[in-house]
Formats: C-alpha cells, sequence, structure tokens
C-alpha cells in the first residue's frame, strides 16, 4: 500500500519548487495585465490577402508614423495582427487600418476592446475580495460539515490552504508563461482562477469526507493512518475525476479555437495541481497539525510547510 | 421499492421527453388562450459569438461622489429609449453595480455612431401640433435649432403651425389623451372655454429658412414647430387632484412661463405635444392658458405612468452624466468561427468521458453515459428557458459559458465516479449486487453533497460578485456552473440509480463481474 503521509515533507518540497519560482517571477516581473486591468485598446486586424508576411516592427513603426507610439504588436497566424496601444477612438483606429493597408493590402477589425483604467483597479479588487468572500464561505462550511469531529475547523483551514496553494500556482505560471510566451492576464483569466478555487476545495472534501468516515470507523488506528488509508481509499476517483475533467479541457485546448486556448490551458493547470493539493498538501497538511510538526520544524531539513 | 423506482423512471421519461421538445430548434410554448402568450425557445448568444457592440457607461462623476440610485434607474431608461432607437435586434441594457451602465448592442458596424447616440444628451420639447393627435412614440421632426436656448433659438411663441403632410387626424384615445390646465388649487375649475381659440391654424407648408437646413435624406413629413425647451422646465411633479386622479403637475422658469404664457393664451383647445429625443411621449391638449408658470397635466395617468413623465420632463437630458469606461467590438466572423469550434471540441471532449467511462466502469458505464446524456439534454434545455416559469431565466451563451457547460460535464461525472467506486469496494468485499448498489450510493451520499455545495457556495459569490467586474462573463459562467451542479446531482443521482435498479433482479452477478469492471 501506499504511504503518502510518510513522505509529506517531499510532496509539500515538491510543491514549493513550482511555487517559488512562480513567485520569483512574479515578484521580477510582475503579472502580464491585459488592457482589461490597465486600460487601453487592443485592437485585432485581420487581413484579407497578405502579399507579404506581417511584421511586427514593421507594424510597430507605422502605427508611431501614424501617431500612436509605444504600442505593442503580435501576430497571430498568417494573417491576424494584434495590437495593444493606449485608448483609441474610432477614428484612431481607421486612420492605424488605412496605415496598414498600404503594404499588407485590404483589412478588417476583428475585435477591438477599450477599457478605461478605473474599471480595471475596481476588477482587481472586487476579484480579491470575492476570492476572501469565497474562502470564508466555504471555511466556515466546511467547519459545520465536519463539526462532529475534534478539531473540525481544520478541515476547513486544510482546504483553504491547499486552495490558496492552487490559485499560487496558477498565478506563479501565469508570470512565467508571461514573460516566456507573453501571455496575459485578461479577464477570463479571472474565471479560470476562480474555478480552479472551486475545483480545488471540491476535490479536498472529497479525501477529507473519507477521512470522516474512517475516523469513525477505525476508533483504534492513529490519525496519521487514518489520513493516508483515506487518500488511498480515494485514490482512484480522484485520478479518474481528474482524468474526465483533462479529456474535456484538453478537447477544448487542441479544438477550441485560440480564443479560448490560454482559458483552458490556465484551467488545466489549475485543476491538475487541485487533485494533486488535495492528495499530497490538504490531508497530509492535518497529519501536521494534528503533529504539532512545526515545533521540530527548525531541527529538520525539509522545508517548511507549503 | 420496485414501484417508486418505475414511478422515478417515468418522471425522468417525462422530463427527458420536455427537454428534447425544448431543445429541438423552433418550438415554444404553444398558445394558451390568452393568458400565456406564445414563446419561442431560442438560446441567446452573447455577443463574443454573434458579434457585436459592448459598451460600458460610467457615470462621470468624481470619485467618492453619492450616486443617486433613482438618477442612475432613469439614466438606464432613457439609454434603453435611444437604444432602442437604433433598431438593433435584441439589445441590452443593464444596470451594473452603483454607477455603470452596460450595453450589449448585436451585429452594430459602426460603434461610434452608436456611442456617440448613447451619450448625447436628451433632448425635451414642447411642440405645437395644431390640432393634431400625436401618439406616443411617434417620431417627428422639429424646427429645434439650438436646443441650449429655451425657445430653441425660433423664437418662441411664433403660431407657425405644423405642415401636416399626413391629412388624417388621429382621434385622441382614452388611454393617452391628457390635457394642459393651469394649476389652480383653489378653485379647481378654470379650464379656459375654447373661445380664445379663434385662430385656428389652417394648415400650410411649413417653409422656414431654418427648416431647409435639415439633412435631405430624412423622410419626408411634417415639420413641427418648438414653443419651447425643456430647458424652460424647473421642476415636475405628480400629484393627485381631489378627485383622487393622478396627475403631473410642473412649474417653469421665468423664461418660460412668459412663452408658456403667450402661447397658451393663443392656443387653447390645441395640443402642445412633449417630445424627448424627437419621439412624443404624450400630447396634452391646451384646456387653459397658463400665465403663472405652473400647470397640470391631466390624463389617464397611472401612478406608474405619471411618474414615469414627471422623471422624463425633469430629467430629459440625461440626470447623470455618463461616459465610455469601456467597449468591445467583436467582428460577426470570429465568433462564428469560435461557436463552432468549441461545439466540435464539447462533442469530442464527451466522446472522451463516455468512452473512459465505458471501457473502465462497463455496465454501470453505460447507465452513467445514458445519465451524462440526459444531463446535456437537460442543461441545454434550461439555457434555452425551459424554467422561466419558475424564475430561471433563459442563459445568455458565451464562450466561457460554454467553457464551463464542458467542464461541468467533467464534474457531473464525478458523482457517478464516486458512487461506483464505492460499489466497487463493496463488491469486492463480497456483498451481493443490490447491496453494493445500495451502499454505494449512501455512502458516496455525503461527498457529493458537501463537495457540490462548496462549488455551489462558490457560484453563489462569484455571481453576487460578478457584478463589479465590468463585464458579464464572471456572472454567466457561474450561473452555468450552479445550474450545472443542480442538474448533475439529479441526473448523477437518481437517473444512475434508477436505472441500475432495473437491471439488479436481471442480472446474474456471480457469473457476470466482467459487467462491472472487477
Amino acid at each position: 500500500m501506499f504511504d503518502i503521509v510518510r513522505r509529506r515533507y517531499w510532496y509539500f518540497g515538491l510543491s514549493l519548487l513550482i511555487i517559488v519560482p512562480g513567485l520569483i517571477a512574479l515578484a521580477l516581473w510582475g503579472l502580464p495585465l491585459a488592457i482589461d486591468y490597465t486600460g487601453g485598446t487592443l485592437l485585432e486586424v485581420q487581413f484579407k490577402e497578405t502579399p507579404r508576411a506581417l511584421e511586427p516592427e514593421q507594424i510597430r513603426q507605422l502605427m508611431a508614423e501614424a501617431g500612436f507610439p509605444d504600442s505593442t504588436v503580435q501576430t497571430s497566424g498568417t494573417d491576424i495582427a494584434v495590437i495593444r496601444s493606449k485608448e483609441l477612438n474610432e477614428a484612431d483606429k481607421q486612420k492605424i487600418i488605412t496605415a496598414l493597408e498600404a503594404p499588407y493590402g485590404p483589412a478588417s477589425v476583428l475585435t477591438a476592446e477599450t477599457v478605461g483604467p478605473s474599471v480595471g483597479a475596481e476588477v482587481a479588487q472586487s476579484a480579491a475580495l470575492a476570492v476572501g468572500a469565497a474562502a470564508l464561505g466555504i471555511l466556515i462550511y466546511i467547519w459545520l460539515a465536519f463539526r462532529r469531529l475534534q478539531h473540525a475547523f481544520r478541515y476547513g483551514v486544510c482546504a483553504i490552504i491547499a486552495m490558496l496553494h492552487d490559485v499560487l500556482v496558477v498565478i506563479g505560471t501565469a508570470a512565467i508563461f508571461g514573460k516566456v510566451f507573453g501571455w496575459e492576464v485578461d479577464a477570463l483569466f479571472l474565471t479560470a482562477l476562480l474555478t480552479v478555487a472551486g475545483f480545488s476545495v471540491h476535490d479536498t472534501i472529497v479525501v477529507f469526507d473519507r477521512i470522516r468516515e474512517n475516523l469513525t470507523i477505525h476508533r483504534r488506528l492513529d490519525y496519521e493512518t487514518v489520513v493516508n488509508h483515506s487518500i488511498v481509499q480515494t485514490l482512484d476517483r480522484s485520478i479518474n475525476t481528474q482524468l474526465t475533467v483533462m479529456f474535456t479541457l484538453l478537447a477544448l485546448t487542441l479544438f477550441g479555437g485560440d480564443t479560448l486556448r490560454h482559458f483552458t490551458l490556465t484551467l488545466l493547470i489549475g485543476v491538475f495541481s487541485g487533485t494533486y493539493s488535495s492528495i499530497f498538501n490538504a490531508a497530509p497538511l492535518l497529519v501536521v497539525w494534528e503533529n504539532r510538526e512545526w515545533v521540530n520544524l527548525f531541527r529538520r531539513r525539509n522545508p517548511a510547510t507549503a | 421499492m420496485q414501484q417508486r423506482n418505475t414511478a422515478w423512471l417515468i418522471l425522468i421519461l417525462i422530463l427527458v421527453l420536455g427537454a428534447v421538445y425544448v431543445v429541438i430548434p423552433g418550438t415554444g410554448i404553444p398558445q394558451i388562450g390568452t393568458i400565456i402568450p406564445e414563446t419561442k425557445y431560442t438560446i441567446r448568444q452573447g455577443l463574443d459569438l454573434q458579434g457585436g457592440l459592448q459598451v460600458l457607461l460610467e457615470a462621470d462623476v468624481p470619485p467618492g461622489t453619492e450616486l443617486d440610485s433613482r438618477a442612475m434607474d432613469t439614466a438606464k431608461t432613457i439609454v434603453e429609449q435611444r437604444v432602442n432607437g437604433l433598431g438593433v435586434t435584441e439589445p441590452l441594457v443593464q444596470r451594473q453595480g452603483a454607477s455603470r451602465i452596460v450595453v450589449e448592442l448585436p451585429g452594430v458596424t459602426d460603434p461610434q455612431a452608436a456611442i456617440d447616440l448613447l451619450k448625447q444628451t436628451g433632448l425635451l420639447e414642447f411642440v405645437y401640433a395644431g390640432t393634431q393627435f400625436l401618439p406616443a412614440d411617434t417620431v417627428v421632426k422639429t424646427d429645434c435649432v439650438d436646443p441650449s436656448r429655451v425657445d430653441c433659438g425660433t423664437g418662441g411663441g411664433t403660431t407657425t403651425p405644423p405642415a401636416t403632410a399626413t391629412p388624417t387626424v388621429l382621434a385622441p384615445t382614452a388611454t393617452t389623451a391628457a390635457t394642459l390646465s393651469a394649476t389652480a388649487t383653489t378653485s379647481g375649475t378654470v379650464a379656459a372655454t375654447g373661445t380664445e381659440a379663434a385662430t385656428t391654424p389652417a394648415p400650410t407648408a411649413a417653409a422656414s429658412a431654418t427648416l431647409s437646413a435639415s439633412p435631405t435624406t430624412e423622410p419626408a413629413g411634417p415639420v413641427y414647430h418648438t414653443v419651447m425647451t425643456g430647458v424652460a422646465l424647473r421642476t415636475a411633479v405628480v400629484g393627485t387632484e381631489q378627485t383622487g386622479q393622478v396627475v403631473v403637475n410642473f412649474e417653469l422658469t421665468d423664461a418660460g412661463s412668459r412663452i408658456f404664457s403667450d402661447f397658451t393664451s393663443q392656443h387653447v383647445g390645441e395640443i402642445l405635444a412633449i417630445v424627448l429625443d424627437k419621439k412624443v411621449i404624450s400630447s396634452p391638449r391646451i384646456d387653459s392658458a397658463i400665465t403663472q408658470g405652473q400647470g397640470t397635466i391631466t390624463g389617464d395617468f397611472t401612478i406608474e405612468s405619471a411618474n414615469q413623465l414627471a422623471v422624463q420632463l425633469r430629467y430629459g437630458a440625461l440626470p447623470v452624466p455618463l461616459k465610455v469606461g469601456q467597449s468591445r467590438e467583436i467582428g460577426p466572423t470570429l465568433g462564428q468561427d469560435s461557436l463552432r469550434k468549441s461545439a466540435i471540441a464539447g462533442i469530442i471532449g464527451v466522446t472522451a468521458v463516455i468512452l473512459f467511462m465505458l471501457l473502465y466502469y462497463r455496465l454501470p458505464g453505460i447507465v452513467a453515459s445514458v445519465a451524462l446524456l440526459i444531463y446535456a439534454v437537460l442543461t441545454f434545455a434550461i439555457f434555452k428557458g425551459a424554467l422561466q416559469f419558475i424564475g430561471i431565466p433563459p442563459v445568455t451563451l458565451t464562450l466561457p459559458g460554454i467553457a464551463g457547460f464542458v467542464l461541468s460535464v467533467g464534474v457531473a461525472v464525478d458523482a457517478n465516479i464516486l458512487i461506483f467506486e464505492r460499489m466497487k469496494e463493496e463488491l469486492r468485499a463480497g456483498r451481493n449486487l443490490r447491496t453494493a448498489v445500495d451502499a454505494g450510493f449512501s455512502r458516496a451520499w455525503p461527498s457529493i453533497r458537501d463537495s457540490n455545495i462548496s462549488t455551489l457556495i462558490t457560484c453563489l459569490i462569484l455571481y453576487l460578485f460578478g457584478n463589479a467586474y465590468g463585464a458579464s462573463i464572471v456572472k454567466g459562467f457561474a450561473l452555468t456552473l450552479a445550474l450545472g451542479v443542480g442538474v448533475s446531482l439529479f441526473t448523477a443521482i437518481l437517473v444512475t440509480r434508477s436505472i441500475l435498479h432495473l437491471f439488479l433482479d436481471r442480472i446474474d452477478f456471480s457469473a457476470r463481474h466482467a459487467w462491472f469492471g472487477i
């Protein structure tokens, strides 16, 4: 039988191995915020026939000449230019398109998004507030649902820690991917993050439920054994559920088109992390708490709790 | 037990048939007398799927200013009227949070024109209509030159009659006819006699110089004279007469009362239409000269309609200045392409899940797959508005909404996986089939319950906070996920159990281990 709980500090270490680089990336480069949060205009222009390959650098120069410096340009596929700049009005957009049509031929606007700066700040604020409120609500619910057990409060706290783990994994990955692949954190990213938070708790509760059940059946076994036993018993279910969710997300990532790809990939990472943290962090943390292991913490070589 | 199971199966069958009926394109609730109007079930596509323009209008006030919620409601009503003027199919105007209004205009191709129209300040005019009653919502042309001046820059009070291109004079109907009279709190009977209105204007072709300035592209029609604009109005409130009749009392500025006094004395018995943004909102007849700068509009008002008129009189212009906080413009081809692709991706994803369940769980896997298909049909029916009668509105389908739906398919299977894993444990422990199946359900229930309640808590909080996000994405996602959780509880537990019980007595488990993947 697997002994997951005994190696718990290894698993905590693995979590840190993922989270710490993400946090460093976050500190160094920050989150690559999309115009949803910074304000500005995002313009996607599609060229009907491209007599020559689109060159982002040339497009940037054309923009500067037309009076819009400091814009960033990316290409998507062979015929789409993605332009980010300060806020543009309709006349500005027309001017830009006219400027770009000279070398590249007729073009049309695929999407144009303009966001004022005030909206962005507020979105970030209320998002943090929403996650906080959700965490509190879930904490209280788990506390109530496990009230017959000793230290019911711990189950709520450990579920929330595992949730924060997943949120940090997703945010850290976003910071790294932002630097490496030029991904941006937009309103969809926020939705993905909130979904991951929900899924994470959902998954953790299934493991905790088994602990709740086993604690009443196996009264003579010590806590650590019961927790490990419960993890192993729910392992099949955890893996299978993970697989089915991954099937659907993978299908969306591979075949769902460009608009959703970053969203579904973020979900994939988060959902995977959610299953991992339920098995390897949330439940083992209960044991750490039960044994009050932080008292010995400084004598250990292993890294601190995740 | 057996009977109860049959009852469940019948209920499920009815629900599925109902859902299938809703899902089939072009169906609707048949009209029953005049009580329930015929409604078609349609899936409402979000802007990201059908293309169009989304504009977030923000109150343009210094930060920290307390906004009057009623003023925002009024602003929303006015914006709504302007949107309707755009002739867009299925526009959406919603308040969002304390200081914002979201406007969604599917299929709009000229974003700047639309935005300009939305931001424009409303123009309230008192228009001389002669003896012609103008029904509400009639679009009229006026000779107003400078809306910022009380007299519109045309020298208010002139008696140029309207040029009636249409000879038919509409008779006032009981519900819309209204009269204007001077307020008289003491006597109550000051409606002047019609003798003063000797100068009934004969329709002549309006050919004042100012008119030629109007764009030639507009359809030919009568041009009405604007007596004065909303600038002349000091206030308008709802009041009740001693008879209990609901009226709108108004008060004019000094300049306004001079013009009004001159005009009403000369035109008693004729109609002075109230026009907002070139659209008639009320056509009261002048009952008596209003010389004191105070008047009353009487008519067949309800408190509500009177209040609406008073609000429009007061706030012809937007009560709250608005600016564009955010705009999104989505080309139509991109949206359709995304829809097609995510539909294909969804089918592939669901097929993969079904294959996995069949291979891993065998007979229960087949049952779970049937439950999953029922889940998909039921959820889709709810998206199309099948539960409108209990207050669950149709869901606007957006890209994140589709993603949420596809994701919820994965989660819906989770409950079945939990149950089947417990069932297998019981079977391995040597229980007989019926006991194992029942134990599987009852043992898995607490974890299904608690995990789904936690997801519902998340959904609820996202839904409540969703208002503040500047975009309705979060709210839509939370709603689809919550509906998914609710329906999946029904299908994964009740549907699966009822169908499984059908087989229980017909299977010799000792010879059929493989059917259960053991």
